[in-house]
Order: structure tokens, then sequence, then C-alpha cells
């Protein structure tokens, strides 16, 4: 018996001994308050930790009227300082049935870029900032929305006419928007398919990358099904620089994008 | 495509109702919309809703219902955003004249104007031939995001569209002269009711007072035209008193030059913003003049607005070669 009391007293005090385990925050300390931001954290990060801050702006309008196209800006230059800079910035919707957004590499280009999304709920969308020194930075905000944009095909797909333009560009360099850079905006036409409509395989644009005329790389972008259709980039490159280049990537089918940017 | 539904209705957000003056607040918990017609002309009344965007705590009542008492029955002015509207507003109208009523009008087709319809079984509803199409293709959608905008307020309502097309026709009844012309520009098919007798207009959705414009099925030139003739037959006489589908009655008349007013400032800020290559995000963030602070809807009603016609101007930006 005495055995026994001693037992579950021990028990007792071992649970009262622990305050970790009973305060333990199931958001992992997540801003946002996402219960998915631990094994989010998990997925992209390892078992590196990252620093929530505001030096990593996601600007989101605060709901999402068209779920098809959520307009997004991710901006890390407050960052460029620090740590040799920028090396990638990973962008996440946590609520999202595919969660991985993008991935950029800023490389000569500014850590600021805008482009639009498709949201299926209310989330919160995140940008992940990797210094080259190896350090994370975490910034972005909640949106919420009425949904549904990703298990809707899009407007290309649903009228067909997609196959018209497939892989075509529309590009345009602007000036004097910000921090007396450059601005480059470009339009690849791509039905970027999430593979969550019934019968429609995901089919979207992988990799785009900006070269000059020595084929040398001037920033980078991985996407991902979650990205809208007819994807709209909007980039900030150094004022100072070639006037040609090449816009090349390709799609998860093979399909190649190859066309000449010109300042 | 489901997004455009979503954008004709697709409200959420803050904007705190406004206050306004005499209306009582609806009953949440009793589902009484507590609707109280004010006169404002001989034999015409106004059912006055909130100077908001949809809320619950409005009952999603954000639209002016209007009747007139003829002398030879009733005309109603649009019909509310639910069943329970509708059952309400015929009670009230009921309790305000012994008349029957003859004739129900939807001004266009937008929810608001036509859901409460469900409630008026027996008599004839009617609206514009495209404004009947319009309310059958995207009833479906508007209904979807009422449910989730509005709540038990919404509960037994199905879209009910008009039933009968009516053409632009002048005609007497009882005591008032009335006329229905047909404009353009809020929607494809805009109806106005004149009352030549009363000298009052119903202007539907093509005057907003003192809140943003809604602009989900809106053609801008066609819209500022219309304005322009309103304001011309406000000239002529023929009308002394708008009412307007949002926003006090009291202010109807200004809201003519209100409306043109927002509209030519974003109609400028659309076409001036994308040859600058300002991306929509930033755009979402463009400070509003002071003009229109006070305004109902923000910034729900101009974020709707950017998000849905921006990206028209953005390609053409990008197709355009550079100056």
């Amino acid at each position: 018996m005495a055995n026994r009391r001693n037992v579950l007293l021990t028990g007792l005090w071992g649970m009262v001994a622990l305050p970790s385990q009973a305060t333990e925050d199931p958001t992992g300390g997540d801003p946002l308050g996402s219960m998915q931001w631990p094994d989010l954290r998990k997925t992209y990060l390892g078992n590196a930790q990252a620093r929530f801050t505001d030096k990593v702006l996601v600007r989101a309008p605060a709901f999402a009227d068209d779920a098809l196209n959520v307009p997004l800006q991710i901006d890390a230059r407050a960052l460029q300082a620090q740590g040799g800079g920028i090396a990638r910035m990973i962008v996440i919707a946590d609520r999202n049935p595919i969660r991985e957004v993008l991935t950029f590499e800023p490389l000569r280009a500014l850590p600021l870029l805008a482009f639009r999304i498709r949201l299926e709920q209310a989330s919160p969308i995140r940008c992940l900032v990797q210094t080259h020194d190896g350090q994370w930075h975490a910034g972005g905000v909640m949106v919420q929305a009425a949904g549904g944009g990703c298990t809707v095909p899009g407007v290309t797909r649903a009228d067909g006419s997609w196959s018209q333009t497939l892989n075509q560009v529309q590009a345009r360099f602007f000036t004097n928007l910000a921090d007396a850079s450059r601005r480059l905006r470009l339009q690849v036409m791509h039905p970027m398919d999430t593979g969550l409509v019934a019968g429609i395989p995901a089919f979207y644009i992988e990799q785009l990358e900006l070269r000059d005329a020595g084929d040398q790389p001037w920033w980078r972008l991985a996407l991902h099904e979650p990205v809208s259709e007819n994807p709209l980039i909007t980039l900030e490159m150094p004022a100072q620089g070639p006037r040609e280049f090449r816009l090349v990537g390709q799609d998860n089918n093979g399909n190649r994008i190859d066309a000449g940017v010109r300042a | 495509m489901k997004a455009w539904s979503i954008l004709a209705i697709a409200l959420a957000c803050c904007t705190a109702a406004v206050a306004q003056g005499t209306r009582q607040a609806p009953d949440q918990t009793r589902l009484d919309y507590r609707l109280q017609p004010r006169q404002i002309a001989a034999d015409t009344w106004v059912i006055e809703g909130a100077v908001a965007d949809f809320l619950p705590a409005n009952g999603c009542n954000i639209i002016n219902t209007a009747f007139i008492a003829t002398g030879d029955g009733v005309v109603v002015v649009n019909t509310g955003p639910s069943r329970l509207y509708g059952e309400q507003q015929r009670r009230a109208i009921a309790a305000v004249t012994p008349q029957p009523v003859r004739m129900v009008l939807n001004l266009n087709l937008h929810p608001d104007y036509f859901f409460g319809n469900q409630a008026w079984g027996g008599v004839a509803t009617q609206a514009l031939a495209g404004s009947i199409a319009g309310m059958r293709a995207e009833g479906g959608g508007y209904a979807d995001n009422l449910y989730r905008l509005c709540g038990d307020w919404m509960k037994g309502t199905e879209p009910t569209p008009a039933r009968e097309a009516l053409e632009p026709k002048a005609f007497t009844l009882g005591t008032h002269r009335l006329e229905l012309r047909r404009l353009q520009g809020h929607t494809q098919d805009d109806l106005v009711l004149l009352d030549a007798t009363s000298g009052v207009l119903f202007a539907g959705g093509l005057v907003f007072a003192e809140r943003v414009p809604t602009t989900p099925h809106a053609h801008f030139a066609q819209w500022l035209q219309s304005l322009a003739t309103l304001e011309q037959w406000r000239q002529q006489g023929q009308f002394k008193l708008l009412v307007p589908s949002h926003g006090p009655v009291d202010r109807g008349l200004q809201g003519i030059a209100q409306t043109r007013d927002w509209l030519q400032w974003l109609t400028a800020l659309l076409e001036g913003s994308a040859p600058q290559g300002v991306d929509l995000s930033e755009l979402l963030h463009t400070p509003i003049p002071s003009r229109f602070a006070s305004w109902a809807a923000q910034p729900a009603e101009l974020q709707r607005s950017l998000v849905q016609w921006y990206p028209a101007y953005e390609r053409r930006a990008l197709t355009r070669p550079p100056q």
C-alpha cells in the first residue's frame, strides 16, 4: 500500500515538476497562433529555429475577396545587411491543401516580390527567410477568406483557352517605384492547375530564372501549385545593370519557357 | 465563374454600422429587422437599411426599400436580403395602408434587391429581363455568400428571381403618374422608377449616398453617363427627392455628385497606377482622399473594387510597349 501511494505521489510530483509540459504552447510560439506551425517548422527548417521578426513583411488584404487571386507582397529588405544577405525566401499558406507556395532566391535582385495565390480557406500566410549565415527569420499575416480557391478551375482552364497561350511571356521594366531600383513585372501564361479539381491533374510552372547575356542568373523562383493562374510577378532589380535578359524556366510537364526580356 | 459571384457580395469586414437617426437596431435574438416605414412624400414611404456593409449585427439589412400607396394599390420597390425581410416588409406595409399590393419591383439583379421575393407569392414580382437572367444565373452564389455572412437572418431563404420581365413604360396607377426607365452602368440593367406626381425618383444602385459604391457588375463609363442623365432630369425638375438604394435617403440628391466623384477618383486611380507598374498588393494600401473618409463600408468596398478591376489594367500596361 505504502509503496503504491508513493508511486502515485511521485507521479503527481512528476507532473507538477515539469512546468514546461504543463504550459507547453501547441503553436510553438507562433505569433499567428497557428497549430500547424510546429509541423511546418520541422518540414521546412528541420531542427533550426526561426526568429519571428517584423523585418520580414507579408502584405496581404485582410480579407481575400477573390480566393483565386489573393495579392501578396513579401519584403525582407530590412534584413539585407544582416547575416551576409538573403539566400532564400519561402512562402507558405498554413491551411492550404498544398502549403508551399514558392521559394524565391533574390540573388542580385532586391528581396521584394509581389505575386498572387489561391487560398482554400482563411489561413496564416508566412514568409521564411534564410540569410547566408544560415539563420531563419519569419514573418506573416492572417488572411480571412471565403475560400475555395484551390479546388475550382481557373478561367482559362474552364473555357479551354489556356492551350493557345501556354508559356507566353509578357514583361516590362518600370522605374522609380522603390529604392531607386528598376521594377520588372512579368506575366507567364499558364493554367497553374492545382490537381485538386476532379479530372484535371496538377500542371504548374516549377522554375523561373532571369539570366543575362553571359548566362548569369539574376534571380530564381521555384513555384508550386498555389500560385495563381497566369502568374503575374513583380520584382525589383538594381538600377544599374544590363538591359537584355532571358527568362527561362519550365513547368512540371517539361514545357520550356524561354523569352527575351528587354529594359 | 464562381469568383464573380463571390466578388458580388463577398463581404466581410470590419466597418461599424453607422448610426442612423431614428432607425432602431435589429433584434438579433428574435430575428426582427424592426422595419419602420418613414413617410417622405405624399403616399410614399421608405424603409431605410443600415449605411454599412453586410453584417450579422445589422441583419444584413443595408438596403433602402420603399412603397407608394397610389390609391389604387401599392407599388413596392425592392424586397430586401432575405425571406424574413420580405415577410416583415409585407407586414410593415400592411400596417401602413390597407391597399392591396399591385406590383413588386426589383431595381437590379443584386441579392438585397430581390431575396425577399419569396415572401411575395401571389403578387407579380417584376424586373428588367436582363436582371432576371442575372438573378437566375447568380442567385445560388449570392445565397452561399449571404448565408455565410449573415447567419440565421437567412433561414429558409431561397433565391427567388422576379417572375415577370418588364419593359420601360409610363403608366398611371391610382393618383400617381409613374415611369419605369432603364439606365445602365451599376449593372447592365438598372431600373429606375420616377413618380412624376410626387417628384420622387427611386434611383436603385446608380446612386450611393455617403457609402462607397459597390462595383461587381459595373461599367464605369456607362455609369457616369447615367449619372449625367440623372443630373439632367434633376435640373429639368423631373424629381425633387431621390431615394438611393444605399445611404441615407435625406442625402439622396447629393448622392449623384458623390457617386460621380467616387467613380471618377476610382477609375483615375486604376488608369494611373498600372502604367507606373504599381502592383495590386500595393494599390490596396492607397490612402483615400479625406472627402470620402466618413463614408460607410471601408476599406472593404474599395478593396473589392480594386481586386476585381485592377488586374485588367495591369495586363494592358504589360502588353503596351514602354514609352
